[in-house]
């Protein structure tokens, strides 16, 4: 393993410090194409400045990369911007962004092991970007709300009419935010949380 | 103007083959699968999330490696695994391979993660919302 001390960003401020009750954490992903804001969500209601985790996969022949020269190995190197939000002197939330991308899927066992749930920011001048994103959250039972990022030139749809072509059923929650507030952001999050009460109360969370 | 409508994904998608899904959703390749931990509260063995919690057990012996050194300095209080790789600019996979060392040669402990459940805990849920409400 190589280490380079140098390398390393400065430790945890003194007020980043958890307390040493931390017992555990809890983890929600916010999902989402490049540039429709994941990073400016995590970062509006972090207690910590937004942190980077990398991923690197470098193997060939995973399947996802395979349109680009199968013949070499391929190295993917994914960032994962996170933040934190302590709920209890016992328990911990992270929110990890993460791109939407197919040939980014190799991360997400590990991601979404655990999760909570999800959150699809979409932004209204390519949502075909969330589609894919939204099938395979599906396909794997992971419960998820669909935030709609409010971008000043962005087409506005009406609600109803988001739902029909996001193809979302009746219960998942859409709502609009404007991920640069931190209310904005809160917002979302309770609505994600108060989808999966709804679920834990009816029991139909798989 | 009429957004885009989503077609619900089809069961074959011969164009994009997936990687085949190991059955305990480890991705395949991955390093920590070959570093697995053992004493989680049920007996079962328990693998380090990017939310598990570390905390230095004591402050850097002297016949700690740099690196190790550097995880203990940084999780003198609890911190995720997610935010050691981040302050350490360290993969997460090369990560968990320094933890378990540091587990195993008990110079740091995992705080059990809260494992996977088909139905989250309502308390725990609570819990979140009210941490939220309080932001």
């Amino acid at each position: 393993m190589d280490f380079n001390g140098s390398d390393t960003l400065p430790g945890p401020r003194t007020e980043d410090h958890l307390p040493h009750t931390a017992q555990a954490a809890v983890k929600l992903v916010i999902v989402g194409g490049f540039g429709v804001g994941k990073t400016t969500m995590v970062g509006s209601v972090s207690e910590i400045r937004p942190l980077t985790t990398e991923e690197t996969m470098t193997q060939a022949g995973i399947g996802v990369d395979d349109d680009y020269g199968s013949e070499s190995k391929t190295a993917t190197t994914v960032a994962m911007d996170f933040g934190r939000i302590s709920i209890t002197d016992k328990l911990v939330l992270y929110l990890f962004g993460t791109p939407g991308q197919e040939r980014f899927w190799f991360l997400w066992n590990r991601l979404f092991e655990g999760a909570l749930g999800a959150v699809v920011l979409v932004d209204t001048r390519r949502l075909e970007v969330s589609f894919d994103v939204m099938g395979r959250l599906e396909e794997r039972g992971v419960p998820f709300v669909v935030a709609v990022n409010s971008f000043p030139d962005a087409p506005r749809h009406p609600v109803g009419e988001l739902r029909t072509a996001l193809d979302l059923a009746p219960e998942i929650p859409i709502i609009e935010c404007d991920v640069r507030r931190r209310a904005s952001s809160k917002d979302v999050l309770m609505t994600l949380m108060r989808f999966l009460h709804s679920l834990a109360l009816s029991g139909s969370l798989s | 103007m009429t957004p885009p409508r989503r077609r619900r994904r089809q069961t074959e998608r011969p164009s994009s083959p997936q990687p085949p899904e190991p059955a305990d959703g480890e991705e395949p390749g991955s390093l920590e699968r070959l570093y697995t931990i053992a004493g989680s509260a049920d007996g079962a063995r328990a693998e380090l999330d990017l939310v598990t919690l570390i905390v230095a057990r004591s402050a850097p012996p002297p016949t700690a490696s740099p690196e190790q050194a550097a995880v203990l300095r940084l999780s003198a209080a609890p911190l995720s695994v997610a935010e050691l790789s981040a302050y350490l600019r360290l993969p997460f996979s090369a990560m968990t391979v320094l933890i378990t060392e540091l587990i195993a040669a008990e110079m740091v402990q995992a705080r059990a993660s809260i494992a996977r459940q088909a139905l989250p805990d309502r308390s725990l849920l609570e819990a979140v919302m009210h941490g939220l409400q309080r932001l």
